[in-house]
């Protein structure tokens, strides 16, 4: 092992053993004579994590998911997962005496009158939003830098398992309470599933036990809320991490890195002071958000009716997406074909955001296949020095947005003094429009930046100072870089087009041909980094 | 352009590259080239302030120690809001109280943790660079080998490969084995069909239209000109389904000026002076359209915005509905109370596949 440290430190001078280490001592050995266990604190204790500050988003994500296991456990003990209708008499006054489910008459109870219920609510609640959130960035972090190429492709996949069963999570979640807005979420994705061709009417009647909406979705859900998706969850998340510690973290390029190493800090002691108190810290913010923000009032709502329904209501944030692509649906897409009702307003945004989700997905391979780079890579990427793949990037992240204001088309037409149907328009068009100038635009900015970077590292920054020569004209002093700062500029890898070339047979297939055509299209525009040789021949020094 | 295969410049890849190296389908050629500058590597230390001061690093653990502590204050305080601020029944503003005292002494206690922790990590544990060196991750050629002889010997000793018979049927039975188990959700849902549900609903002849949630009968007369009405059925009311049967029967009822109601020929006893009864279920997927405009007659339909325009029959004027909502025809009784002069003319709500 090359160390700039030495990972296992100088021995201190040995001093007699006070009582609290011959305690330690002892457990220690207990434990490994039973558990082999020093031998993976041997393989992972100082196993080395770089450092920089996207890569606490994963983090983020991970304790906001143990806030809501603790939370959810809360909460467990005092939910009543049943549909049965009964008079709600606790202290919430405004309700007293109404018929409601047991569902939502407990998640009363929970907020008014255990003491900490509607904390812990809030807590569950907002960490939930969190964690969605955290996931969301962890990828485009994850996307952006390049670290899904080989060997991560798998773990890309896993978190992307991970991304969908925390929408799932969510979304059974919030159906739990079974107020008037989880209801009509219910309704929604009831109404939905009944227009997807041949078996919707089934799929709806199967899952809601009978007609919407029965008395068995509730319970239902409450056991994939609590059982199913969480125990997948988990398992997903370890084999994440697991393979997380196989394959090492990426790291940024900089001096002293290069592909076959990691450079950073060990797991003990400093890793995990920093990731425990970080772990501290994230839980510490959503308890204090949720001592002083309300989410999810449902005592406002009302118990689940299926006649009102008030305007503006907004989903979490993370369905907001799926509703959008409901609303920018172009009018009239229903035909009755062959004595069978097709409904394209329903089939044609779970087709497009059903083609969105895939690509995302398998983007690895994709990207992979195009490239023909089968090597691994270990130095993560700067968006810049992917112009297409960051373009790329824009586009999908810009088509999202638009989906997900279209779920708030109601509120930006009231907000901005605008027609729901101007609105609507907009950003039909912006849906179309809007990924392609987000990819253009993307690209030139990635271009530009590359083209400064090598500036910089040819002739240094400019220092802002002017003198003047003895020919009599100005000329700004640059600021020579020092080789470490270079290294960060000119460390990537830079690609080049395939070739298209006859194989063994002299021939050229289509499949080359496509290939080649797409390898084109990603790597045509590029910007070679700085070169010794070009900083040696001083050209352009000025 | 030929090969311009990555030269040494680079170490990316370096280390499977020898494994492996970089090789398309013979169809393509690659190339790569590094920056052919040199990594200059680690850069030099530089000592932080609490490595060179004692008295900084004095201060540095003491800080710690204090947020530690204070970790300990914030839980005790969270204890004793828990007790001495409880809920009063009935009193939202103590449940704000508590809820608030509550979580900020629990906030308080797990923030200096964390901070007291980072702060730790950042100021006092030793400080630097650590680098470890990194393997392909491809098992080396022998443990590869080892693999495949697992296998191997496997497959002979069991003779999976050659004893076709056995091989084949187990992979059917392990095919059929969870078809049961699908089967077996069939129950999820009661034995009725869901088609035949789907296109009925409560209202039929002579069912009085009844105010929603008040539960009374509506007269004519009442229904003045720009009102609209929450309307259930009479037969609705102490019924076990309740709720399903509301899912699908709830209407909406409202007076337009005859001159107004644009009617076509075979509709034209469904209005009662010009009042008329609509479903209030979206034939989108199904929310309550709730929002009326007066002065337009639309109809408005919160969860997509669709728009149905009511002087037209209910017609969509815009949104991604495509069916107008269904009109359901009424008149009045002997007492001059609204009723329904038949049920729905076709199924009500969202679409589905057997609708038509
Ligand atoms: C990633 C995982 C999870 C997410 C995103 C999530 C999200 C949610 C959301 C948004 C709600 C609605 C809360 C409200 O405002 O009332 C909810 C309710 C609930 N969740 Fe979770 N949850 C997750 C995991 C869990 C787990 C693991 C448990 C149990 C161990 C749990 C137990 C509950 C219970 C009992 C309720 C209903 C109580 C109530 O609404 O007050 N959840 N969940
Ligand atoms: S449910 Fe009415 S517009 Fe979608």
């Amino acid at each position: 092992m090359t160390t700039a440290q030495d990972t296992t430190t100088t021995k201190s001078p040995v001093a007699a053993p006070t009582r609290g280490s011959r305690f330690t001592g002892a457990v220690a050995n207990y434990l490994d004579e039973r558990t082999s266990i020093s031998g993976i604190t041997k393989e992972l204790g100082r196993k080395i994590f770089p450092d920089h500050w996207s890569f606490m988003l994963g983090e983020v994500a991970l304790y906001s998911f143990i806030a809501i296991l603790l939370s959810g456990t809360f909460l467990t003990f005092f939910f009543e997962p049943t549909m049965t209708q009964v008079h709600y008499e606790g202290s919430y006054v405004g309700l007293k005496g109404i018929e409601m489910s047991a569902a939502y008459a407990s998640t009363l109870d929970i907020s008014f009158d255990i003491r900490g219920g509607l904390l812990m609510r809030q807590v569950h609640h907002w960490a939930a939003l969190l964690f969605v959130a955290a996931i969301g960035l962890h990828m485009l972090r994850v996307f952006f830098n390049g670290s899904f190429k080989k060997p991560r492709e798998l773990n890309w996949v896993i978190g992307f398992v991970l991304f969908i069963l925390a929408m799932g999570e969510g979304f059974t979640g919030y159906s739990l309470p079974d107020d008037l807005l989880s209801g009509n979420g219910l309704r929604i994705i009831d109404g939905m599933v009944k227009g997807i061709p041949l078996a919707g009417t089934w799929i709806s009647y199967l899952l809601f036990g009978g007609e919407f909406p029965g008395t068995a979705i509730v319970p239902r859900l409450y056991s994939l809320h609590i059982l199913l998706l969480p125990a997948i969850l988990v398992a997903a998340l370890g084999l994440h991490l697991l393979l997380m510690v196989i394959n090492k973290h990426t790291q940024y390029a900089g001096p002293g890195r290069t592909n076959d190493n990691v450079v950073g800090v060990p797991i003990m002691p400093n890793f995990a002071a920093k990731a425990g108190g970080f772990f501290f810290v994230v839980f510490g913010v959503i308890v204090l958000i949720s001592s002083f923000f309300t989410i999810n009032p449902i005592w406002n709502y009302g118990p689940y009716d299926p006649s009102p329904i008030s305007a503006g209501t907004q989903p979490d944030w993370y369905i907001g997406f799926a509703d959008g692509g409901l609303r920018l649906v172009p009018p009239g897409l229903e035909f009755v074909l062959w004595g069978h009702t097709w409904s394209f307003n329903i089939i044609l945004p779970l087709i497009v955001l059903g083609l969105f989700i895939v690509l995302v997905a398998i983007y690895p391979f994709l990207e992979a296949w195009i490239t023909g780079d089968k090597r691994e890579h270990h130095i993560t990427e700067r968006p810049r020095n992917a112009p297409t793949r960051t373009a790329i990037g824009a586009a999908g992240v810009t088509f999202y947005a638009v989906l997900w204001a279209a779920a708030a088309s109601d509120i930006l037409a009231t907000h901005f003094h605008l027609t729901i149907e101007a609105v609507t328009h907009s950003l039909q068009a912006l849906l179309i429009l809007g990924p392609i100038i987000a990819y253009l635009i993307a690209k030139r900015v990635c271009l530009a930046l590359q083209k400064k970077d090598r500036e910089i590292a040819l002739h240094g920054y400019e220092s802002g100072r002017m003198i003047r020569l003895p020919g009599g004209e100005y000329h700004e002093v640059h600021q020579p870089l020092d080789d470490y700062e270079r290294w960060r500029l000119v460390d990537y890898v830079d690609y080049k087009p395939l070739m298209i070339r006859p194989d063994a047979r002299g021939r050229i297939s289509p499949v080359q041909r496509v290939r080649a055509v797409l390898s084109r299209w990603f790597f045509e525009d590029r910007i070679s980094p700085a070169t010794r040789a070009e900083l040696e021949s001083g050209e352009g020094h000025h | 352009m030929a090969q311009h295969d990555g030269d040494k410049a680079t170490a990316a890849g370096s280390e499977l590259e020898a494994v492996s190296p970089r090789t398309v389908s013979t169809g393509t050629a690659v190339a790569t080239t590094g920056g052919a500058f040199e990594n200059p590597g680690m850069p030099p230390h530089s000592p932080r302030a609490t490595d060179l001061d004692p008295r900084k690093d004095k201060t540095a653990e003491r800080r710690v120690g204090l947020l530690f502590l204070f970790s300990i204050v914030g839980s005790v305080f969270a204890i004793v809001a828990y007790i001495i601020f409880p809920i009063v029944p009935g009193d939202l503003s103590s449940v704000r109280v508590n809820n608030m005292l509550l979580g900020v002494g629990i906030s308080v206690a797990l923030l200096a943790i964390g901070l007291g922790a980072i702060y730790w990590a950042k100021n006092l544990m030793k400080d630097g660079e650590w680098e470890e060196h990194r393997h392909p991750t491809r098992g080396s050629e022998d443990t590869r080998a080892a693999a495949v002889e697992v296998f191997t010997l496997g497959n002979e000793e069991s003779g999976f490969g050659r004893r076709s018979l056995i091989r084949n049927s187990l992979i059917g039975a392990l095919v059929v084995s969870p078809l049961p188990a699908v089967v077996m959700f069939r129950d999820l849902a009661p034995a009725a069909d869901p088609v035949a549900l789907l296109k009925e609903t409560l209202w039929e002849k002579d069912v009085r239209l009844m105010r929603d949630p008040a539960n009374t009968p509506v007269k004519a007369s009442e229904v003045t000109l720009g009102s609209v009405f929450q309307i259930i059925p009479e037969n609705l009311a102490g019924r076990e389904d309740f709720l399903e049967q509301k899912a699908k029967a709830a209407v909406l009822l409202m007076r337009l000026k005859p001159e107004d109601l644009h009617v076509s020929p075979e509709r034209a006893d469904w209005n009662y002076q010009g009042i008329v009864a609509y479903s209030k279920i979206c034939t989108h997927v199904g929310c309550p359209v709730a929002l009326a405009e007066q002065h337009t007659h639309h109809l408005l339909c919160p969860c997509h915005q669709s728009q149905f325009d009511i002087s037209h029959e209910a017609k969509v004027i815009f949104g991604p509905a495509k069916r107008p909502l269904p009109q359901l025809p009424i008149t009045v009784d002997a007492q001059g109370y609204l009723v329904a002069r038949s049920g729905f003319h076709e199924p009500v709500g969202p679409s589905f596949w057997e609708r038509s």
